[in-house]
């Protein structure tokens, strides 16, 4: 499993990053943690002229707690998002998800942000950041922007990234308090979502007073349940209302057919893994 | 007399050899590298079925660090075709099977050129620079389609079709006429089932290296036969065998996968020739999926006919078997293998098999761990089940009227083979005893009134095999071109320590720790000063290798027969030693003494070190104790077991998980318990992996879509259950250690045992089959369109 040559850069700031990527031209690549790229370059399914590992960017790695939001660096590991108590604080779910994600030792490998702007639409921290309406800002010649999660998933493997920028951090606004649970459904535990659901769930005196959903594997880019949300507002934990608002879990959605299941396969998954995901989340 | 005394013999010692294989501080192939050695990469057909038009090869002769560029056409003159040792019928038709493809190519993953260059890197870079044209030809792909013969892969064949195999119980005068029974049966169930493709997934890809600098031509390769690897170069290329010289070192895992005469191999020896210098190729985990055979492949279709009460009365058997693009080694034999197995443990009157091997356009099929005897397996207790509900008695109760009784043995089934004991009883109580087989019935019955939405299916699966590939008049009988014997040496060194040379070449069986123990047994000398030695054909001249649960039961026997050489080599010198005769002497504990005085005696280290000096020995004494043996079994060993499995299938969403497993597997004599154990772990993971995750997906063109492990899916601990595991003792009859083999039988027993629990769970929404692997997706559409 050897690679086809390229060059390598390891630049020391994210300004730096923006230049070296800006003078590659379009067939460079950017290296997270190497969970996705790595595989693909060593079977040749890519072959850029130039690697632009972001590994030695200290402003890229580490979680930082404001008034309203956690702000995660692109470069944090899944294992740090996984330890760190400020995540399970106030992003219950992201740290639900991040606990999903392949075997421990690709867990201290792979980066959070790799993850997001791989945009494999069936990684498992996609639906979350969406349902907890993160935002990304982005780095890139023209300086730094912010774009919403909801807009920076744009197809299969496409995000609002332009060829010249790079992730720097993701906020994700503070859930505290809110329960969670990730529902993930694969065949076996090494492999990628086959469907996943996603819930966060705010309650009070034993009702749902606000929920966020998301699904994982259900389309391009991952989606949220909205249907699902508005209908367990109010909501006794009841299975059979759980049961009840989960039925139209995949409205709006758009699941492709590939060799594990096909849509009306992923519909029936997306349909019980959100009563699932709530449930779970409710007795948290 | 030579008496053994039972100490090192079923002891759970860990193995000696596992540091060095698991820290990976070993000689695998790959971590050889040799003075001036070149590298070699491939490229390999994206298409599976086309005519070769041009191949550019300027530009990768131009690359950096190219040495030289081979296609098709350069090595047509000295290839020539692989080798099949196992032609089944007179009239079997084989098309070419060459190692690299000249004018065609058959099957996506065929060698179509090859680089070699000054390291690894450069030549997989150069092979992206190949150009070749392939003008497209219709591509054969389905087993059934490919036997109507509408599309003909080989025109100078006529035919898709390779062989027609039958046995007939009537026609041998093993028992009646199928057609009869059938006729007058009470209960005739009929059903078709597939054999998906498997792929053997070992751990170590396929490596070897050539070097032809020297004397010898030396092969190393990661491979499960070197001296079959030996000879078949030598026969099929032309170079006389004793300049020739194969080394398998430490091999990661084979499953029958490295069962192999490979492309890779002869290409390797070739090219290393054909350059004067070392070549090495390594192939990557895609190549390893794409292009190292695959196993099972089948269409079985069953007839199985019985009285009103259960009592079977004929089987007929119909396989179609997917031999691929052509015959590799024991490719055209595997199902063949299952024709000895249908009848399984059972007596049946009325026996009729046939097989048609056919070729697709896709990578042969070969030996897979079982080799014909799962699916056989895998078609009976099927069929058992089937029967079972179609009279209304428990599965259990549907096996114990129809198998051979204990009192029974040994038996002659009706398809000739002689079992020579076993104790179904005796397994099946002790494992219904450990699975609380009420409790889970009465569970299941629970959850079916209450309609809850994981339901309990109940799987059961029994079995024997016909394994110790062996006799070698029987394997003449049905045309295999080798014998069944094993080899082995025992050197006695100055200093009493041992060094065991044996034919059987293990890939991850764990030979060092057991045949240490054999001979620890056997000569009382300490375990740890037994050396085993192995895989080398400087070595070890003499052997048939690894495979078909053999080892133990013919290469470990050869050695018993060895150990007792030495010990009556060294009996005339003991007395010469002891001023005894020796006829009063006795062997016990590693030691002659006289017998009845307890004096102290001479130890067989003490012998050793007297016959190295050779200064006092009796008159004509030969001054060495080595010894050798070759055994040749009088019969195939038959290990049996019985295997239950609970399961429990969430009906929302289709997953299975296996609750329990339990198996009680009798192995006659076990030399090494733990051993025994992790052989039984590694059989059900496979096994299940069959029943569960594995197929080898082709699209319509013909390319292989799960050739990485993120789409062909090998379960790992996480998805096992833990297994309880036990065994029963029946010793083997044909045998002086009274052992049987053990390697295949988890993975021959456990996948019916799954599939049949699924089924036992579903079967109230009137599913009747689910094909494997029994995905989720599977379970749950049987499930909807069963309901309907």
């Amino acid at each position: 499993m050897i690679p086809a040559p390229f060059d390598y850069a390891a630049p020391s700031t994210v300004e730096e990053a923006v230049t070296v990527l800006a003078d590659a031209g379009e067939d460079a690549k950017v290296l997270g943690g190497g969970q996705s790229l790595m595989p693909v370059l060593r079977m040749r399914l890519a072959a850029p002229t130039t690697v632009v590992d972001l590994g030695r960017i200290p402003e890229l790695r580490g979680i930082r707690e404001e008034a309203d939001a956690l702000v995660i660096g692109a470069m944090t590991t899944h294992d740090e998002v996984c330890r760190a108590e400020s995540v399970r604080a106030h992003a219950a779910l992201l740290a639900e998800a991040t606990h999903t994600v392949a075997d421990p030792q690709i867990r201290h490998r792979g980066t959070f942000g790799g993850s997001l702007a791989h945009a494999d639409p069936a990684g498992d921290l996609l639906a979350p950041a969406l349902a907890l309406d993160a935002s990304m800002t982005i780095a890139g010649p023209a300086g730094r922007r912010t774009v919403p999660a909801a807009e920076f998933f744009v197809d299969f493997f496409t995000t609002a990234l332009a060829e010249n920028e790079v992730l720097v951090e993701v906020r994700v606004p503070k859930h505290t308090g809110w329960q969670a649970h990730y529902e993930k459904f694969n065949r076996v535990a090494q492999a990628w979502s086959t469907v996943a659901v996603g819930a966060a769930l705010r309650m009070e005196g034993g009702a749902i007073a606000e929920a966020k959903v998301g699904l994982t594997n259900m389309d391009t880019v991952p989606v949220r349940a909205r249907t699902v949300e508005a209908a367990l507002i109010g909501r006794p934990v009841t299975a059979e209302a759980i049961r009840e608002a989960a039925r139209d879990a995949a409205a709006g959605a758009n699941p492709g057919t590939d060799a594990n299941a096909d849509a009306a396969y992923r519909t029936q998954l997306a349909r019980v893994l959100t009563a699932r995901a709530v449930t779970a989340a409710a007795r948290t | 007399m030579t008496e053994t005394v039972d100490r090192e013999l079923g002891k759970a010692r860990t193995r000696k050899e596992d540091a060095r294989l698991i820290s990976g501080r070993t000689r695998w192939t790959d971590n050889i590298t040799l003075p001036g050695m070149l590298h070699m990469a491939i490229l390999r057909s994206p298409v599976a079925r086309a005519g070769i038009g041009k191949i550019d090869t300027d530009q990768a002769r131009a690359s950096s660090g190219v040495v030289a560029v081979f296609t098709g056409a350069d090595l047509a003159a000295e290839q020539g075709s692989l080798p099949c040792a196992w032609p089944i019928t007179e009239d079997q038709k084989s098309p070419n099977a060459p190692s690299i493809a000249d004018t065609t190519v058959n099957f996506a993953g065929e060698a179509v050129a090859v680089v070699v260059a000054r390291s690894a890197a450069e030549a997989r870079d150069a092979v992206d620079l190949i150009d070749v044209d392939y003008e497209d030809l219709p591509v054969v792909l389905d087993l059934e389609t490919a036997a109507g013969d509408e599309e003909v892969i080989y025109p100078e064949l006529g035919t898709n079709c390779s062989a027609n195999w039958v046995f007939d119980s009537a026609q041998a005068g093993s028992g009646g006429d199928v057609e009869d029974a059938i006729r007058d049966a009470d209960v005739v169930v009929r059903r078709k089932f597939r054999q998906q493709r498997l792929i053997p997934a070992f751990m170590e890809p396929r490596s070897v290296l050539v070097d032809p600098t020297g004397p010898q031509t030396t092969m190393y390769s990661a491979t499960q036969v070197p001296h079959i690897l030996r000879l078949m170069l030598a026969m099929s290329l032309g170079v006389p065998e004793h300049k020739i010289r194969v080394i398998a070192p430490d091999v990661g895992g084979g499953f029958g996968g490295k069962l192999q005469v490979t492309p890779e191999e002869f290409l390797t020896f070739l090219i290393g020739r054909r350059l004067g210098k070392p070549v090495k190729y390594t192939e990557t985990r895609t190549e390893s999926l794409l292009a190292a055979h695959h196993g099972r492949d089948q269409i079985q279709r069953l007839t199985l006919a019985a009285r009103g009460d259960g009592t079977i009365t004929g089987l007929k058997v119909e396989l179609l078997a997917d031999m691929g693009a052509c015959l590799r080694l024991v490719t055209p034999g595997v199902p063949i293998l299952g024709a000895f197995m249908f009848n399984a443990i059972y007596k049946i009157p009325a026996y009729h098999f046939s097989c048609t091997n056919v070729f697709t356009n896709k990578v042969p099929t070969d030996a897979y761990r079982g080799a014909g005897r799962p699916e056989a397996t895998f078609g009976i207790e099927r069929m058992m089940d089937e029967l079972a509900v179609e009279i209304g008695v428990d599965p259990l109760e549907i096996r114990e009227k129809n198998w051979i009784k204990h009192e029974e043995f040994p038996y002659t089934t009706v398809s000739t083979l002689t079992y020579d004991s076993g104790n179904y009883e005796a397994a099946t109580a002790r494992a219904t005893e450990l699975f609380g087989y009420p409790e889970l019935r009465a569970e299941q019955a629970r959850r079916r009134e209450n309609g809850d939405p994981v339901q309990l299916g109940i799987g059961v699966s029994t079995f024997t095999e016909m394994c110790g590939l062996a006799p070698s008049r029987v394997l003449g009988s049905l045309n295999y071109s080798a014998g069944g014997w094993e080899h082995a040496e025992v050197r006695m060194l100055p200093t009493g320590k041992v060094e065991v040379v044996t034919g059987s070449s293990p890939h991850g069986q764990g030979h060092d720790t057991a045949w240490s123990q054999i001979v620890a047994d056997r000569l009382g000398v300490p375990f740890e000063d037994v050396e085993v030695l192995h895989g080398d054909t400087q070595i070890s001249q003499r052997g048939m290798d690894t495979y078909g649960s053999r080892s133990l039961v013919v290469g470990g026997i050869a050695l018993v027969k060895a150990l007792d050489k030495v010990i009556e080599k060294a009996r005339p010198i003991a007395a010469h030693l002891l001023e005894a005769a020796e006829d009063d002497l006795e062997f016990t504990a590693g030691s002659f003494g006289v017998r009845g005085t307890g004096a102290a005696g001479v130890t067989i280290a003490d012998i050793a070190l007297a016959v190295f000096a050779a200064h006092d020995l009796p008159d004509g004494a030969e001054p060495n104790l080595d010894s050798e043996a070759s055994y040749d079994p009088e019969n195939f060993s038959f290990p049996h077991g019985t295997h239950l499995c609970a399961t429990e299938v969430d009906t929302e969403t289709g997953a299975v998980r296996i609750r329990s497993y339990v198996c009680v597997d009798d192995i006659g004599k076990v030399v090494n318990p733990l051993i025994a154990e992790g052989q039984v772990h590694g059989g059900l993971a496979q096994g299940i992996a069959q029943a569960l995750y594995e197929e080898a997906v082709h699209d319509e063109f013909g390319t292989l879509t799960t050739a990485s492990l993120a789409d062909y899916l090998v379960p790992s601990a996480m998805d096992l259950p833990r297994f309880t595991t036990d065994m029963t003792e029946t010793p083997a009859t044909s045998n002086p250690l009274g052992v049987k083999g053990v390697g295949e039988a988890g993975t021959i027993a456990s996948t019916p045992a799954v599939v049949n629990a699924v089924l036992d769970a579903v079967r109230q929404f009137g599913v009747r089959d689910i094909e494997m692997p029994c995905t989720p997706q599977r379970v749950w559409q049987a499930i909807q369109g069963g309901s309907k």
